[in-house]
């Protein structure tokens, strides 16, 4: 088991013959996930790599392929409307890894995906793994084992910081989910915590945060509140200043909301355990195994 | 991306909104002319990216074109936190009835943009969202209706009883959404709205902030952007598309991905040493990257030694292991460096960092330990 994706997920590539999209549908492919179809305007009935076929639109990708899963790698400009195509043509599961998107367009693409019942993972997130099964997006695969820990982050390299300790420790994961940084995503930490719990694989979970914003003081009251199993936290901004921005819009602290203190505070009340460095997660994943 | 106040007021104006004549003068000698061409009394305000500008002594009050001169001779070239004022705008003084805040962002809990609006507005704003939170109504609005006229109605009655002035406010609460969804921004606000003695509901103060990823679908945005309102390494840095911050401890971070880069500089207070800066390469880096990464870095005179956190995904680390390379032959060192790197193409970078008489980990707590004690010279 899993969450999100496993071996019956079937992928359609949006950018596939981009400098990004191409290369990372390789990268796919050869951990073995089901790359059924990839769609870019004006290249319909041509192959990628001579295996993939192209479409020029998701809805004619869907129709002749059925896949239920679709990765974006547009650029920033045309990926609201990329997210909007895949949810109108009635993709299940849509992971946006486009770093960028204005978060203007955000507010109009949410509530449509939402209302055509899809979900969305990202914008500007590297996606997610279910090592041994299937990979969406841009988690080095190598790096990740099967096992029983479910890995949620808003960062991208420090998810492979983590997920890399914890598999040179032996503990695998069952799904690793990296749901971006920007102010507007699709999934946040409640919905891949309520996966996980749900999820007979998991066992324990890992969370990785950041300051700016109250998903984590939110993720926490969920645990405290509807989890059952153990959750580890870590907040990284410890040490930023004030009002600046850390390159994610995310990471912006207003007023006194966001704090990496505030969040750490959220993690404790609920009874997580909390790390202080990276290397932490080791041990206090371990202890809860 | 911020706004002066100037450029947010022509926006504003262009969309209808009534504010006072003003325009901006880099002499106390334009300045007096101005005041002398509008013949009444005028503000002088430094235009600087920082809050707080009144109580710094950055905004007076000019009855006379020669008070103007003498305010505009203090205020330009005054240091406000750390900027020096350039420009002052010279406007128009409003005599003040009432002062109102009326401001949107965008809001990650509700996923829209959301108005506040308060009749307690002014320079206490903040004070009054900590203390009175039940002066202050929040209206998000679906996007894709915008501001309807019966919502802006309701957030005018919320700020006037008088049915003109709530009117006038409506109006001015859909032209400055109107103007926020055209500039691309994260936030716009009016404070004060103020109603004159005579009645009429004018903006005073108007501030602006872009979001940076519609900068690119804007170019006539992008065109108002004031190097000099910045630090002069963070220019740089963008230009070079390197995300950078800069901070006053001493071990200079050079890291791939946000969440990264700040997990890194924490590790680094946590082993008692001080993060000289934020530095995020991004994700597809080339050696150019890296090289621009270092000058910056050591440009920085309290730095007394550099550490990197590479953790190669789509990152290539003999990318960066070509860089560092690169940039330490041009520009030898002067302090010491700890490299750590691991992921894509690793066994390459180290072969290269060898080779080159660099030596290099992959365990990142290890790394940041070792740059702390350099920097602290062995002390930890």
């Amino acid at each position: 088991m899993s969450i999100f994706i496993d071996n019956s997920t079937t992928l359609l590539i949006q950018g596939i013959t981009g400098r990004d999209g191409s290369f990372h549908a390789r990268q796919m492919m050869e951990y073995g996930t089901r790359v059924v179809g990839g769609v870019t305007p004006g290249k319909g009935g041509q192959q990628f790599d001579g295996t993939v076929p192209i479409f020029n639109t998701v809805a004619q990708a869907v129709a002749a392929t059925g896949a239920n899963t679709s990765v974006i790698y547009v650029p920033p400009p045309f990926a609201a409307d990329a997210m909007m195509e895949a949810a109108a043509a009635g993709v299940k599961l849509i992971v946006c890894i486009t770093e960028g998107v204005p978060v203007l367009d955000m507010t109009r693409v949410y509530p449509y995906v939402k209302e055509m019942g899809a979900r969305l993972l990202g914008p500007n997130c590297p996606g997610l793994i279910t090592p041994g099964q299937s990979k969406v997006g841009i988690i080095p695969g190598r790096i990740c084992k099967p096992g029983p820990v479910g890995v949620v982050s808003r960062s991208g390299t420090l998810t492979y910081e983590i997920v890399n300790l914890l598999t040179k420790a032996g503990i695998g994961q069952s799904t690793c989910v990296g749901i971006g940084g920007d102010p507007i995503n699709g999934t946040n930490f409640i919905d891949a915590l309520e996966a996980f719990e749900a999820d007979p694989q998991t066992k324990v979970v890992a969370m990785m945060g950041e300051i700016g914003g109250t998903d984590e003081q939110e993720a926490a009251e969920f645990v405290r509140t509807r989890m059952t199993k153990p959750v580890v936290g870590f907040i990284a901004g410890q040490t930023a200043p004030p009002g600046r921005r850390m390159g994610h819009a995310g990471a912006i602290i207003s007023g006194s909301a966001g704090t990496a203190a505030e969040k750490i505070e959220a993690f404790v009340a609920a009874g997580m355990g909390v790390a202080k460095r990276p290397m932490d997660f080791v041990e206090l994943v371990k202890a809860r195994l | 991306m911020n706004l002066h106040e100037y450029q947010a007021k022509e926006i504003l104006r262009r969309h209808g909104v009534p504010i006072p004549d003003g325009e901006i003068a880099t002499t106390a000698d334009a300045a007096e002319a101005l005041a002398a061409k509008y013949a009444v009394p005028v503000m002088v305000k430094a235009q600087v990216h920082v809050g707080g500008r009144g109580k710094a002594g950055g905004v007076k009050y000019c009855a006379t074109p020669a008070i103007a001169r003498e305010k505009a001779a203090a205020i330009l070239g005054m240091d406000i936190k750390g900027l020096t004022v350039e420009k002052v705008l010279v406007t128009i003084a409003e005599d003040i009835g009432s002062e109102a805040y009326v401001g949107i962002i965008v809001d990650r809990a509700t996923k829209k943009p959301v108005f506040m609006v308060s009749a307690a507005g002014g320079i206490d704003i903040e004070e009054v969202a900590a203390s009175t939170p039940e002066k202050i109504r929040y209206h998000p609005v679906d996007p894709r209706y915008g501001l309807r006229v019966f919502e802006a109605m309701e957030l005018g009655f919320f700020l006037y009883d008088d049915v003109k002035q709530a009117r006038a406010a409506a109006r001015i609460m859909q032209q400055l959404y109107a103007a926020f969804i055209e500039s691309g921004c994260s936030l716009a606000e009016i404070n004060p709205l103020v109603v004159t003695p005579t009645g009429k509901v004018v903006a005073v103060d108007g501030k602006m902030v872009i979001d940076d990823n519609e900068l690119e679908r804007l170019p006539a945005i992008e065109a108002l952007r004031d190097d000099s309102s910045e630090d002069p390494s963070e220019v740089d840095a963008r230009k070079a598309n390197l995300t950078f911050i800069k901070l006053d401890g001493n071990v200079g971070c050079v890291v791939n991905g946000a969440g990264l880069a700040m997990a890194t500089m924490d590790l680094v207070k946590y082993y008692g040493g001080e993060p000289a800066n934020f530095l995020d390469i991004g994700g597809s880096s080339n050696p150019e990257k890296v090289v621009n990464a270092l000058r910056i870095i050591t440009a920085d005179k309290n730095v007394k030694a550099i550490l990197f956190n590479i953790f190669g995904g789509i990152t290539r680390t003999d990318d960066v292991a070509n860089g560092i390379v690169t940039a330490t032959k041009a520009n030898p060192l002067t302090v010491p460096i700890v490299i750590r790197l691991t992921g894509t193409n690793e066994e390459l970078a180290m072969k290269i960092l060898t080779e080159n008489g660099f030596s290099a980990s992959s365990d990142m707590d290890e790394a940041v330990q070792k740059a702390v004690a350099l920097a602290t010279g062995g002390a930890k």
